[in-house]
Formats: structure tokens, sequence, C-alpha cells
């Protein structure tokens, strides 16, 4: 177990040139930007990414569920098969609730045919293997999430693939389930019990990732492209508390809050687009208040190390993240590498009381989001004082996915709401400077 | 469903586990007597009934329907067998139409608009067509007549079944459409393995709520009178007009009697165990407490050799299965399709839509003139005041009576039943009596037959009323009794809310069927005293006696144009604001 397999250089899959885009039109922002990969042989890779940077999207393509708008996805592959291997863990678990365990695991070999008895033998044993013996005839609905996604995993493994992708298989568990998975499919894997000989994990998770992993792709959003590529070469089984592999984390902490084009603002450059088009991530005035508040008191007086600042919190990096860079971008915190630190102007804001921070954080919404002071310049001009909100995010469309046109403007409207620099209604979806009061 | 739907699995494979199950030999259990008793008796009726139907016309002359009370058992057997036949086309029906338009994007523009209409249009005012084309399919015999019939009930069970299937297949999780995709289940297979399974739940219930609302039919479409022609089949509706026609209370309250009893049967011996059943296919990740049962389904699964029948059903799998081509695993393309060709399809729909209509105006302009139309479109504004004061009648009775009954889930329990089979029960069956009150202390027709028109169908504004107040949240309802939230405030902000999409689902559908109802319910009569009120409804079904297609056809162009565009201006966006605003998700 303690030696690693030393992975020969064998090619498996090659991604080419990937580029996809949302939606039915090949214009705007393309989810996955000019993705190359080559996985190899007796590996494990990670994709490790914020939500929306194009991992799943990159797995589908793999998989074969997406049809990529430019680029190839190439296997190689012994001639004797005709549909390349694959098989795929998900996040839900995906379990028809309707056929037994058994039934479930069976699914892919009836889609090929294979003879009833052969069929039911090679379930049997998949299911042994992924220790669900007993369990062959209950329904997914009686068992917990753990065993659930034992099934999924047996489902994969019947198929016999030779690459195996991996959803975010255990973020849908409990830390402590999860962690019993994770090591059950590990050991599995060293002793070689699987015919798999790759696996392609997508997660957010970066410790989960320095655990499993030979290699990791970090993304970056909006387009996602691959940003970092490093390897992990902490021999297997891997120790959390190990000060290398704490190193390792930060490591990739860091590189996933380095702003990824030099040419743009240092602060602002982590969100894409510029000026007002700069879209915004779905973060609430509540997470922004509490990471202030969790950071400029004890232990961190201030200053914070992401890896444990998402400990404390209890936060995905997908999470911690956008929090984080938000409150980069309205200045109340720096990010210098794998450390958050709170500006002048956060610690004020965490000493003051109400009414005070929210003056505060007008301040600063006014002064460093130039849409934010975009709608409220429109608003003073305007006689009536009011705006459609339609027109606002008709601009932003012109530059970003409806989507994120959508979810910046969500943002801005609530934190515009918040600093009271001006109000919105939903029936009419209007802005104005009225006083609710 | 079984382990084995496999047409290529080996010769061995197939036979031994059969073979070993014969060796098996066991004595067989009071549950398989039962069991097979109550399956062969069901063989032997279905025989009897359907050896009525192959008979030339002329057999009904020499045996009409009769109000003696002996035969009503052999009609009540030929109605049900009517309404199973209509209910397997629906089925069928279903299965084909709703695939065809989840499936391909073109289909889709063109079947789901047509079947938003085909709902909308009034079923008993085609009678007259439908029962003169099946008579000339099939000159001189009865199997014409029941097919009349059969399709007059069909058009009543087919289009809310298919809506839900359609819905059902739009609505498979994505997660298991990926699954299917990354093993290249094949169509049939993924069909079979993944989308049917998952549409089930809605559409056993779609189909009960169908078999309920056949009756009304039955009634209506067992006696019908085009022109000159009469004809009567024997069954509970023609046992029924004729009680009504002879002003036989007796014979009226046998029949009421003989439905209640084969409305229990069906209920007991087919929907409950189907939906016992159907309960394993619902999508949820926890096994909820309150699992329907039946003793019916429990019977049938304790019995040895039911096993072999349930495979019958697995036929049909079977025979798609032969069809397979075989695992594939393709990407599906997200991009649109060539503008050029989508847009010559939907100027190839345009063309075909409008020479429909043409088609229509050229058939009513060359007997009608301006004036019929307007005639047609000043009775229509009558009935639909009169839909519309009947549903905010029936809601302000319904309402709270559905929010008291869903509040309290015991009698919510006890009720269920109760109101199922009341709703099921055609409300044909009560126009007599308003007549008789209406001749005794002369009351004004237009306003006293109105109710009639909503007899049959209030019970849709109930039955979603109790659904929403039961599925109120319980934090909700003990919050507002913190805040002693009371008496037009609870009602305000807690009640109506609350329910508000529920009830406009309800208030829908009733007004739809109102509106139908019209056609019966507008003109009725009792022996030889016949009352008839103003409006669209009566319009049609005069036209109908007198055998004048093009008045016919114009009423019921004229109804359902008001249908949707009442549904369109009213009921949906209440329905989308209700949705938007106050869905508790």
């Amino acid at each position: 177990m303690a030696t690693q397999i030393l992975p020969s250089r064998t090619p498996l899959v090659e991604v080419e040139h990937l580029r996809h885009f949302y939606g039915r039109s090949a214009k705007g922002t393309p989810v996955i930007d000019d993705v190359n990969l080559t996985l190899f042989e007796n590996e494990i890779v990670g994709l490790l990414g914020r939500s929306g940077s194009g991992k799943s999207t990159l797995l589908r393509s793999i998989a074969g569920l997406i049809q990529p708008d430019e680029g190839h996805v190439r296997f190689q592959r012994d001639d004797s098969r005709t549909a390349p291997d694959i098989a795929m863990v998900f996040q839900t678990f995906a379990l028809f609730p309707w056929l037994t365990v058994l039934e479930n695991v069976e699914l892919g070999l009836e889609a090929r045919k294979v003879p009833a008895e052969i069929r039911r033998e090679r379930a049997i044993a998949a299911i042994d293997l992924i220790g669900l013996d007993g369990f062959e005839n209950a329904y997914p609905k009686e068992l917990s999430g753990g065993m659930r996604q034992r099934v999924g995993l047996a489902r994969a493994i019947v198929v016999d693939p030779t690459l195996l992708l991996l959803d975010e298989p255990f973020s849908a568990l409990d830390v402590l389930t999860g962690e019993t998975l994770r090591t059950d499919l590990l050991d599995l894997w060293f002793e070689g019990r699987m015919p798999i000989k790759a696996m392609l994990i997508v997660t957010h998770n970066i410790e989960e990732a320095v655990l499993m992993c030979d290699r990791i792709l970090v993304f970056s959003a909006n387009p996602g492209r691959v940003a970092a590529e490093i390897k992990v070469e902490l021999p297997q089984p891997r120790d959390r508390l190990d000060p290398a592999f704490r190193a390792l984390v930060d490591e990739i902490y860091a590189r996933m809050t380095a702003r990824p084009i030099a040419t743009q603002p240092a602060r602002d450059g982590l969100f894409p687009g510029m000026g007002i088009t700069m879209a915004l991530p779905r973060v609430s005035t509540n997470s922004l208040a509490g990471l202030i508040e969790e950071v400029d008191g004890t232990p961190f007086n201030g200053e914070a190390g992401l890896s444990d600042l998402a400990e404390t919190a209890d936060l995905e990096v997908d999470e911690l993240l956008p929090i984080a860079e938000s409150l980069q971008l309205l200045r109340f915190a720096e990010l210098r590498g794998a450390d958050f630190v709170l500006t002048p102007a956060g610690r004020q804001y965490a000493g003051a009381d109400v009414d005070a921070r929210k003056a505060l954080f007008a301040q600063a919404l006014l002064a460093h989001v130039p849409l934010a002071g975009h709608i409220r310049r429109i608003l003073d001009e305007r006689a009536n004082k009011q705006a459609p909100a339609r027109r606002f995010r008709d601009e932003l469309e012109d530059h970003m996915s409806e989507e994120y046109a959508d979810e910046t403007l969500r943002t801005v409207t609530l934190w515009g709401r918040y600093a009271e620099i001006f109000a919105y209604d939903e029936d009419s979806d209007r802005f104005s400077l009225e006083d609710p009061q | 469903m079984s382990e084995d739907f496999h047409p290529d699995g080996t010769p061995q494979a197939r036979v031994m586990p059969a073979f070993s199950r014969m060796l098996r030999l066991q004595a067989p259990s009071r549950a398989d007597i039962v069991a097979l008793l109550l399956l062969a008796g069901l063989a032997v009726m279905v025989v009897r009934g359907a050896e009525g139907v192959a008979q030339p016309l002329s057999h009904l002359q020499i045996q009409p329907v009769t109000i003696d009370p002996a035969n009503l058992p052999g009609y009540a057997l030929r109605t049900t067998l009517r309404m199973f036949a209509a209910l397997l086309a629906s089925l069928l029906f279903t299965l084909t139409y709703a695939t065809l338009a989840a499936k391909s994007r073109w289909a889709e523009q063109i079947l789901i608009p047509a079947l938003d209409i085909l709902q909308s249009v009034p079923i008993l005012g085609f009678l007259t067509f439908t029962v003169t084309f099946f008579l000339n399919l099939f000159p001189g015999e009865i199997l014409g007549v029941e097919c009349a019939a059969v399709f007059a009930i069909f058009t009543s069970q087919a289009w809310n079944m298919a809506f839900s299937f359609y819905q059902s297949l739009r609505t498979v999780p994505a997660d298991l459409i990926e699954v299917s995709q990354g093993f290249g289940l094949s169509p049939v297979r993924r069909f079979l393995r993944l989308e049917l399974p998952f549409a089930t739940p809605s559409l056993v219930w779609n189909a009960m709520m169908s078999m309920s609302g056949g009756w009304f039919f039955v009634v209506a479409s067992e006696a019908i009178t085009v022109g000159n022609t009469t004809v009567t089949l024997p069954g509970i509706g023609s046992y029924l007009a004729l009680a009504i026609q002879n002003r036989d209370f007796h014979a009226v309250a046998y029949a009421v009697g003989a439905m209640g009893v084969v409305i229990l049967i069906y209920d007991q011996l087919v929907f409950r165990p189907v939906v016992a059943w159907a309960d394993r296919f619902r999508v949820e990740q926890t096994s909820s407490a309150d699992q329907p049962n039946s003793w019916a389904y429990e019977l049938f699964r304790r019995t040895t050799t039911f096993d072999w029948l349930f495979r019958v059903f697995e036929l049909p799998a079977m025979l798609l299965l032969l069809f397979d081509r075989g695992p594939q695993r393709k990407a599906v393309s997200t991009r649109a399709p060539n503008r050029w060709v989508e847009i010559g399809w939907q100027v190839a729909v345009a063309i075909g839509v409008l020479s429909a209509a043409w088609a229509i105006f050229d058939y009513v302009h060359h007997t009608l003139t301006l004036h019929d139309g307007l005639t047609a479109f000043g009775y229509a504004g009558i009935t639909l005041v009169r839909v519309l004061v009947l549903i905010a009648l029936a809601s302000v009775i319904w309402v709270p009576i559905g929010v008291w009954i869903g509040m309290r889930p015991v009698w919510a329990e006890r009720l269920q039943p109760i109101a199922q089979f009341l709703a099921a029960f055609p409300a044909n069956v009560m126009f007599p009596f308003f007549v008789i009150a209406i001749l005794r202390w002369h009351l004004n027709v237009e306003i006293w037959l109105s109710p009639l028109m909503i007899l049959g169908t209030q019970w849709y504004i109930l039955f979603n009323v109790i659904a929403g107040a039961s599925a109120i949240p319980n934090d909700l309802r003990e919050a507002a009794g913190m805040f002693g939230v009371k008496g037009w405030q609870w009602w305000r902000q807690v009640v109506i809310p609350a329910i508000f999409p529920y009830y406009i689902t309800g208030a829908l559908t009733a007004s739809g069927g109102s509106w139908n109802a019209s056609i019966v319910a507008e003109m009725v009569s009792w022996g030889n005293d016949k009352l008839t009120a103003t409006g669209l409804g009566a319009y049609i079904a005069k036209a109908t006696v007198a055998g004048d297609y093009p008045r016919v056809a114009l009423g019921i162009a004229v109804m359902s144009i008001f249908v949707v565009t009442l549904n369109r201006t009213l009921w949906r966006p209440l329905y989308a604001f209700g949705e938007r605003r106050m869905r508790l998700s």
C-alpha cells in the first residue's frame, strides 16, 4: 500500500483544444475555452475549480454526454472494443428508484446485451467488491447516502471501464461517510482490484484532491481554462497533518486566487469582465459581514490562511473564494497568496454598529463596484427617480451569458438594497430611489 | 417488473428458472384460490360482454333496452367494458402521441397546441359527427355504434393522460438521463427502463381521474339521437335514459345503485392495486410513511400463480425490444438545427393551420350568415356568465369546507374515498330531480337549470383545495397560531396564498368541464317535459337533435374559442402568478 505504483506514460485519453459555449448559440463567453488535457494510464487526475469553471462540462465531454462545439476527445483504445469504456459516478448518485440494488448495477450490462446469467454473476461480484453484500434486493430509498453511492460505484465498475469519471462523488455525503468511501475506493485502486486504468475526479474540495490525485488541474472560471497543473508527489496513504500536505494545500489556494491575466487591474482581475459589465458572484451581505467578523476576531486578528479559514467557517473552497474575493473587490480585505488579510476599512467595518456598517458598505459599493455606481447615477438623472431593471439586464447581456447577467444583477440588487443606495420592486421589476419607509 | 426483458438471453437462461419454479409444486394457498376465482370470473364476464358486440344493428331492435332490473347486471357489464376499452385506447394514444411530442421537437410544435385545443373542445358536441362516421365505417353493425360510444368516452379520458405523460417525459431527472446515455441505453430500453417507470405514478393518477370523468359521457353516449336516427346501446346509460323517459323513479334508483356497485368493484379490484403497485416508481429519496395499501394487491402478491399472469403485461415490452438496435452512445448536440429548415417547417405548419381554418369557414359560410355567428356569440356570452357565477358560488361553498378537511388529516383520510366516489358519480343522474323541482314550484328555468353545469365539476375545486390545505407546512400554521393570526387576516395572509396555486388548478378544470356540461345541462327532460335555458349549450343540443350540422360546427367552434380565450386571459395568468409568488417550496 505504501509503495506507489509508478505511472507508466501510456496515454489513455487526449483532449485537444476543447471549447464549448453556453446555450444554443456559439457566441459570447465560452464555458470552457481551449482546454487541453492528456490522461495517462495508472493515474488519478483531479479537476479543481469553483462552480461555473466548466469542470463538469469537460467531464461530460469526455464521457460523450456532450458534443463539444470545437476540439476533439481522442481515445487510445484497443481495436477489439467498439465504444470507449467509460463509466461515471454522479454527485446525486443517479440511481433508478424503481430498480433494486442488483438491477441498478445490472443496468449497464443489460444495455450491452450481456446474457442474464453472466450479468447476474458479474453484478453480484461487483456488489461484493464494493461491500454491499446482503443489500442486493433493497431499493435505493431504503439505503443511506453512503450506501447509495456504493451502488453508484458498483454500477460504474461492473461494466469494466478503462476510465472512471467521478463528478463530485463525495460532496453529497457527510464528512465521515465521504472519508470512509474515499479510503475504500483508494484501497481498491491501489490493490488493483478494479479493471480501471485511470480515474478523473471533479471536486471543489482542495484537501480531497490532494488526498487522492497524482495530478491536479486547477481551472479558472468564465471562461473555464486550465490555470495551473500541479503534480502531487506525496506518498500514499497521505496524511492531512503532514506539513508537506498543508504546504501543497496552501499553494493551491494561492493558485486559485491568483489573478489570471496580468493586464487587468490587480484587485478587479479576479472577476471576469471590466467596469460595469464585471460579473459578480452571488454572495449575500450576511456572508460578507460574517467573514469579516470571523477574521477580525480571535484567533485570526485580521489575518487568516484560507485553508484554516475554510475549516473554521466550515466552507467549501467554492463557497469561500467568492466571499473573499468580493471583500477584496470592496477593499475590505486583500488576498495575499494563500492568506486573507483585512484592510483598515475592513477592520473599521467589523467594529461599527449597524448604521455605520451600512454607510461604510454604501461608500465601498459606489466607489468600487462600477455597476452599482452606474445604476445609482441613472436613477439620480431621471426625473421620476425610477428605471426598469430590464435596461441594465440588457446592457449586461451584451457582455455575458444570460445566467451570469441575471446573477450579477441579483447580487448588485442585494448589495444595493443592504447599502440603501437604491430600492428595487420585484413586481414591477424596477429600480428606484424611493425610501421604503 | 421482472428481471428478464431479454430477447436474446440464451435458451438455458430463460427456461431453467421457469422449470425450477414448476418443480417447487406447492399446495395452492387460500390466496391462490381467491385470486384464481376472481380472474376466472373476470375472463368469463369479458367474453359474455364481448359477445353482444358482434351482432347486426337490427339486433338492437329485436332486443331493445328494457326497464327490467334483471337485465341491469348485463347492462352494467357492457358499460364497464366500454369504459375499459376506452381507457385502453386512451393509454395507447397517450403512449404514442405524448412520446412523439416529447421526442421530436418538430412534432411537438403541432401536437402540443393541438392537444391544448382538443381538451378545450366540447366533446359532447362532437357526438353528432363521430356517430355518423362510425356508422358509415361499419354499416348495419352494432360494432359501429359501440365504436362511437367508446370514442366519445375516449375523448373524455385521453387528453389529460396524454398531457401528464408528456409533462413527465419532459421532467425526467437529468442525472438519470445521463446514466442511460452513459451506458448507451438504446431508445427502446431507455423508454422501458427510465421514462415509462418515471411517468407511471402520474399516469395512473390521471387514468383514475379520467375513469371518473368518463361516467358522465357514458350516460350521454349510450343513447344517441342524431337527426332521425336514435340508437340505444344496452348499458347503464341507456337504462337511465329510458328510466327518465318513463318517469320511473325506482328504475333511476336501480341504475344509480348499479353504478355505485360497479365503481366500487373496479376501484377495489383495479385501481387500488395499481396505485399500490405504482408507488414504487415514485422518485423520492426517502420512503414515505403513508404508502397506499390495497387488499387486492396484497392478495395478488401472495399468490404463486399471479407472477405468471403478470408476465402477460411484459409481452408488449418484449415485442418492443425486438426492434432494439443495441447499445448506442451518441452525444446530443445542443446546437439549434439549420435555421432555414426551421423556418420552412414553421411556414408549412402555418399553411396547414390556415387552410384548416379556411375549410371550416367555407363549410359554415355556405349555409350560415353573419347573423348566425353573432347569435352564437351572444349565447356564448350568456353561458360565460353562468360559468363564472357558478365557479364563484362553488368556490365560496367548497373552499372553506376543503380547507377545514385539508387541515384535519384524520378527516381528510376518512372523507377522501367518499369524495372520490361522489366525483365519479355522473351528475346527469341528478338532472331529473331538478326538472321536477322546477316544474313543481314554477322556478325560473334560466337560473335553476344552471347549477347542473357545475354539479359534476365542482369536485375538482374541492379536491385541489383539500390537497393545498393539507400541504400547508406545520411550521407556518404554528407561526400563525403563535402570533394570534385569526379571522380574515388568517384567510388573507395564511390560507388563501397557500392554497392559491392548487385552487386555480381546480377552478381551471372545473371551468372547462362546466362549458362542456352546458350542452347537456341547458336542455333537460323528464318524460315529456322538456326544459330549455338560453345559452350556447342549448344551442348546440338543439342543433344536434335537429341534425343541423353547420350549426353544431359553429357552436363547437365558438365554444372552443371562448374556452381557450378564458384559459389564456384569466386562468393561465392567475396560475403563473400563483406559481411565482405563492408556491411554497
